[in-house]
């Protein structure tokens, strides 16, 4: 009671500050219910300025992403009890249609910005300095499965060749048409390596004879196989599924 | 009209500004976060079941993937500025304290009979202190466990409190489930006490003069 008509006895002199706070409010209610109308009234997976703000969102999350690696963060490792068998076939293309790479007429490519471009042969391969790693591979689509892969780390391919290890992209090509490009950063982690056995064997054609590049700080498909051509470069190469829309750097 | 009186009726205020542009901001990011999520569960199903497409955000895989990387800012974000605030100016304090076990069980008990007081919109029953609590508690797991699936690596130790990788994926999901659920009871609830809708808009309510 006493309350109410303090109010009213102030109202003259606050009238124009509430009608203030009240075009105020209206605009700012205003505000959110037009953020509510965009995603009602934009057509969702065809609308252009759509699809742009989400890609832009996903070079935002590539700089995230990057900013967020740590090059000295490893990624776990598990004894050899915890291996999945079988371990999962995943490819653009279905187990029957893997590829035939002949091992003896093989030859990596290299170009880009590598001083030694010579190609090299799988004997040669195989002589460098092999390390093994139980690390698990995560599917962009969610699930996950252990694995066993040995090889040489790839950043002692990568000063071996002498590329030029300040450059931004590393880009694969592969035999079966797939392809990918990794950051620099990631190339020379620890862990990264250029697989040549999968589960101490020579790794058969479904997992990507006659290498694959094995990084577990990355999801699979960013994990090239039946690799034919790698190269350094300052502009970003993209790759098979990073051009659909998958994220870039995906990394774990 | 004036926002203090009106002919034997009083307005009162219910929601400060912050926590009706985060409510809806959150409204926005969490419908965005669960169908994108439904489409990314159907890439590869933890269970024997799909969310139905008409369901789901982003069309295939990559365009889900992409809102959901893209809605997590606005999630997160906005979560931050509504617990800030909601810690830093009392209001958690408030409006969701205290909280005993008891009265939560008699209002629940009371809301399934139909019998939930809803006089002062300006109070939240013990009911809804818990759900609104619960809410927070859960949409926090969601994030945490989404962290710890999108980079189960450069955040191993948080990934390791849940189980690695795929304990972190299952906790995901059933947060999921329990923000929907909520989510479900909540806008029931606001079917049933259809005037606390302009309210969580305008921040006020009309009391009624005794």
């Amino acid at each position: 009671m006493t309350k109410k008509s303090m109010g009213s006895s102030f109202e003259p002199h606050r009238s124009g500050a509430i009608a203030n706070l009240e075009r105020r409010l209206f605009l700012r209610q205003g505000l959110s219910l037009g953020a509510l109308a965009l995603l009602a009234g934009c057509d969702v997976t065809d609308g252009e300025s759509a699809q742009r703000a989400l890609q832009a969102m996903s070079r935002w999350n590539d700089a995230a992403q990057g900013w967020l690696f740590n090059p000295a963060r490893l990624a776990p490792e598990f004894p050899e009890n915890r291996i999945t068998t079988p371990f999962p076939f995943n490819a653009f293309y279905s187990e029957d249609e893997v590829i035939d790479v002949d091992g003896g007429r093989y030859k990596l490519e290299l170009s880009g910005m590598i001083a030694e471009r010579k190609p090299w042969t799988l004997p040669e391969l195989y002589a460098l300095p092999q390390v093994s790693q139980v690390t698990r591979h995560i599917c962009v689509e969610g699930w996950s499965a252990i694995g066993k892969w040995s090889g040489v780390r790839f950043s002692e391919f990568l000063k071996r060749v002498g590329a030029d290890l300040s450059a931004k992209f590393v880009g694969f090509k592969c035999s079966d048409d797939y392809s990918t490009s990794i950051d620099m950063a990631t190339a020379l982690h620890p862990q990264t390596i250029l697989a040549f056995r999968f589960a101490d064997q020579i790794l058969p054609p479904k997992y990507g004879f006659p290498m694959k590049l094995r990084i577990p700080t990355k999801l699979g498909f960013k994990n090239p196989k039946h690799i034919a051509a790698i190269f350094v470069t300052n502009s970003n190469p993209g790759g098979y599924w990073e051009d659909k829309g998958y994220n870039w750097f995906s990394g774990s | 009209m004036t926002a203090e009186s009106v002919q034997g009726r009083d307005w009162v205020r219910v929601h400060p500004l912050v926590v009706r542009v985060t409510h809806w901001i959150n409204a926005l990011a969490v419908l965005t976060m669960v169908l994108s999520g439904w489409q990314i569960y159907n890439a590869s199903p933890l269970f024997a079941f799909d969310f139905p497409a008409g369901v789901t955000l982003g069309g295939w895989l990559a365009g889900a993937l992409q809102w959901h990387f893209a809605a997590m800012w606005l999630l997160v974000v906005n979560g931050v500025v509504y617990v800030t605030y909601g810690v830093a100016s009392g209001h958690f304090r408030r409006k969701l304290l205290p909280i005993s076990p008891r009265a939560v069980l008699r209002d629940i008990a009371g809301a399934l009979r139909g019998k939930l007081a809803h006089e002062d919109l300006s109070v939240y029953n013990a009911a809804q202190r818990a759900a609104y609590l619960a809410l927070v508690i859960a949409l926090a797991v969601l994030v945490l466990s989404g962290l710890a699936i999108w980079k189960p690596v450069q955040l191993y130790p948080l990934a390791s409190l849940m189980g690695d990788y795929e304990g972190a994926r299952l906790l995901h999901f059933f947060a999921m489930v329990a923000v929907v659920l909520i989510v479900v009871v909540h806008v029931f609830m606001v079917a049933v006490v259809p005037r606390t809708l302009p309210t969580m808009i305008t921040g006020r309510a009309r009391r009624a003069t005794t």
